[in-house]
């Protein structure tokens, strides 16, 4: 099961029959289009919904009738709005259908999508992709939808095919993702006359100019453990390469590997410098932001969906700049965190045509680009002929994401590793970076868990 | 025709006074045993597999209870830590007294203060956890500033650090545990005989000797029900725990129940078999307990007879 994991890979084509338009391609030719004229971009919108709307299921929006459950666990504000547009619209463009929505606390939807999805399940829900399907693929709760994905409205999905496919068939559809990377404090580097680093000895010599200033380099609230995993997936997969960080995933190399060892060593020189700051894990990643905000530390490694906090916090647009994590081992290609978040048909629901149409409609090009714009989700869009907002830190990401991650797309450290090794191995992190010396003992740990857990 | 009504007297009419009680018990009886009984064996049950909670469950045999006592570091920490919740949690019976004692007078507004005492109880554990996770924030933190003045430094704040934060925790639990024993005694206290009280005062007995030896016996029923809420308090400890720490850090604070929690329900969890292991483990941990209050409850019930 843990052999077929995610292929959200831009470069790599999905590795299919299909003859679908280059992906590379396509991102390339997006961003030309940003930069030209609109009208080009209304009509390829047109043009797109005009596939969508003769598909095989989207045909007669006015047939589709009866009740469509929804639960999502969009419950941040944000999201929540959007949610709760996209659920009116569909509602709107389908008089006989009453669209049912209901909204699920976010975190509260982890354990409560079993119960969900077994007992009176709705018929669309939300979930994540790759790895973090399994248990409900295995019970068989999702629905296969291989045959939504024939439909040829999907063909600009295909990047993210490999992500929705497990056991060769695809069980959801994505909705948005977003990328990660170190947001700094533009106007705290440019005092220092630091630039961007490029490679690890910059960043190292960067944290060391910002330490002497009296700062710390980088904030973490590690209290919930998942913001070290994002810590260790960077700088593994750029000291080791993204197939070695998958096949650690996998449960196919050892933690005491001495590669593995590298990554920790590479790690333990910014926790020596006293990089980050004290006391991180008796924060959550929230209450970690006043630190940059007040400019005690100067980067925070962290997921787009921080902006919207960031700006919150007070900080306008030219103080607050992204760079890619840097190169640490240059001969291995940059890999890049970027989490997709999807829609999913439970196998016990009632209106399965109208679910099969609002998945249609969720990834359809126009609806793409409004609900991941900079005043709704403000993340990245999954379809290729989605426009892709004008806000800098999304098209910064898309842009590094199109050009600069040919190493391969991880979804995260809790959604690539299965769930009993992520919550081991997030929490000895968390020890590693308050106690590094304890490393022997927490490798040990967590190699005991990987003969436990993969066998 | 007379000597006939006997015999057609119903079944139910026969055995009334004999069945009736069973009647009216049967409803009470019916639910625990289906929410409490039956889930317990199911427990056991359950234990012995190794299940996701929504597929096949898989016969593992004692294989949970191997792993589980043969070198678990988290089932070690967590026992640990239920040990030390056991002990330190008792203190609030000793503070429950004495602060009872001191409320029990008659001065102006004193009920305003017995409330005001009992207060933290009312409020829900989730709210107290939450204040005191502010209480001891490192750096803005009021407990922080107040030792940062006589210049102790926790590395980490108290909830950050390893060694203390379970002791944080448990000094959050005993503020309302503390409340509840108060409002315990402080009922004992009104049914304290004031003759015998009299008569000891005319012995020439006060202070300790008077508290020791005239109030405290005739406040044993409290002393007992206090003694019973507080160990049960301490071994189902979570709603502070899953509040201030989640568990952490590195699963230093973790005891039984969260453990369990977090093995079979939690996000990362729903390793059903070892869950229920560790609520078994657990359960015979109450049991020891259980057995210990329904002995003593017996004794005293057939004693005075």
């Amino acid at each position: 099961m843990i052999g077929l994991r995610l292929n959200f890979n831009i470069q790599n084509q999905v590795s299919n029959n299909e003859t679908i338009i280059d992906e590379k391609t396509w991102f390339e030719w997006k961003l030309r289009e940003e930069t030209m004229h609109s009208m080009l971009k209304a009509s390829v919108a047109t043009l797109a919904l005009g596939v969508a709307s003769t598909s095989a299921f989207a045909d007669g929006h006015a047939n589709l009738e009866g009740t469509l459950r929804i639960v999502s666990d969009m419950s941040n504000p944000a999201p929540r709005a959007v949610m709760e547009t996209m659920a009116a619209d569909f509602d709107a463009l389908h008089p006989d259908l009453t669209v049912e929505l209901e909204i699920v606390d976010r975190e509260a939807w982890k354990t409560q999508i079993r119960n969900a999805l077994t007992a009176n399940a709705p018929d669309v829900v939300n979930w994540y992709a790759a790895t973090r399907m399994t248990p409900y693929v295995d019970a068989g709760l999702f629905m296969d939808i291989s045959d939504l994905w024939e439909d040829p409205a999907m063909a600009d999905l295909a990047s993210t095919k490999g992500a929705m496919t497990l056991d060769g068939a695809q069980w959801g559809v994505p909705y948005t993702y977003y990328q990660w990377g170190v947001y700094y404090r533009k106007d705290i580097f440019e005092e220092l006359g630091l630039s961007e680093p490029a490679t690890w000895e910059e960043e190292i010599a960067n944290c060391q100019a910002i330490i002497d200033s009296g700062r710390k380099c980088y904030t973490i609230g590690s209290k919930f453990l998942w913001t070290a995993g994002g810590w260790f997936d960077y700088i593994n997969s750029r000291t080791n390469g993204y197939d070695f960080h998958i096949q650690l995933a996998n449960g196919e190399v050892e933690w005491t590997d001495e590669r593995v060892r590298e990554t920790f060593a590479n790690w333990r020189t910014l926790i020596d410098m006293g990089a980050f700051i004290e006391d991180h894990q008796s924060y959550s990643w929230q209450e970690a932001m006043p630190f940059m905000v007040d400019g005690e530390a100067t980067s925070y490694l962290m997921g787009n969906f921080s902006v919207a906090a960031f700006r919150d916090g007070g900080l306008t647009d030219d103080q607050l700049d992204f760079y890619q994590f840097p190169q640490i081992n240059p001969d291995v290609a940059p890999a890049e965190d970027a989490p997709t978040d999807t829609f999913h048909i439970p196998s016990g629901a009632q209106n399965v045509e109208a679910a099969k149409a609002f998945l249609l409609y969720v990834t359809s090009p126009d609806v793409q680009s409004a609900i991941n714009a900079g005043d709704a989700l403000g993340q990245l869009p999954v379809n290729a002929a989605a426009s892709v907002s004008d806000d800098k830190f999304i098209q910064e990401g898309f842009d590094m994401l199109s050009n600069n991650a040919s190493g391969g797309i991880m979804q995260f450290f809790d959604r690539d590793f299965p769930a009993e090794m992520a919550s081991v191995g997030m929490e000895g992190l968390q020890e590693f970076m308050v106690f590094p010396d304890n490393l022997d003992d927490i490798l040990e740990r967590l190699e005991e868990t990987r003969q436990r857990v993969y066998q | 025709m007379a000597t006939a009504t006997p015999t057609t007297r119903s079944w139910y009419k026969r055995n009334e006074i004999a069945v009736t009680p069973w009647l009216f018990l049967l409803p009470g009886v019916l639910f625990f045993a289906l929410y409490v009984i039956f889930p317990i064996f199911q427990s056991f049950w359950i234990s012995f597999h190794e299940w996701d909670g929504l597929g096949e469950k898989t016969w593992v045999g004692t294989a949970n209870y191997e792993r589980l006592l043969g070198g678990d570091r988290k089932f070690e920490t967590s026992f640990w830590n239920n040990i030390k919740w056991l002990i330190l949690y008792l203190l609030a019976i000793p503070m429950g007294l004495s602060i009872s004692l001191f409320l029990n007078q008659t001065v102006r507004g004193i009920r305003l203060y017995k409330s005001l005492f009992f207060f933290p109880f009312v409020i829900s554990q989730v709210v107290v956890g939450l204040v005191f996770s502010w209480f001891y924030l490192p750096n803005d933190g009021l407990f922080d500033v107040i030792t940062g003045l006589v210049g102790i430094d926790v590395r980490g704040g108290i909830l950050g650090n390893p060694n203390t934060a379970t002791y944080g925790i448990i000094a959050a639990g005993l503020w309302p545990q503390t409340a509840y024993c108060m409002i315990l005694y402080l009922t004992g206290l009104n049914a304290v005989d004031p003759e015998q009280v009299e008569a000891a005062r005319l012995d020439g007995a006060k202070g300790h000797k008077m508290l020791w030896y005239v109030i405290i016996p005739q406040l044993k029923p409290a002393t007992f029900i206090a003694f019973v809420v507080t160990i049960i308090g301490a071994l189902r400890s979570f709603d502070f725990i899953a509040v201030m720490t989640n568990g952490g850090p590195f699963g230093s604070t973790r005891v039984l129940s969260f453990y369990m929690f977090e093995e079979s329900l939690s996000e990362f969890g729903f390793r059903m078999g070892y869950g229920a292991a560790i609520a078994v483990v657990l359960f015979c941990l109450m049991l020891i307990f259980i057995t210990y209050f329904l002995w003593s409850m017996y004794q005293d019930e057939k004693g005075p007879r």
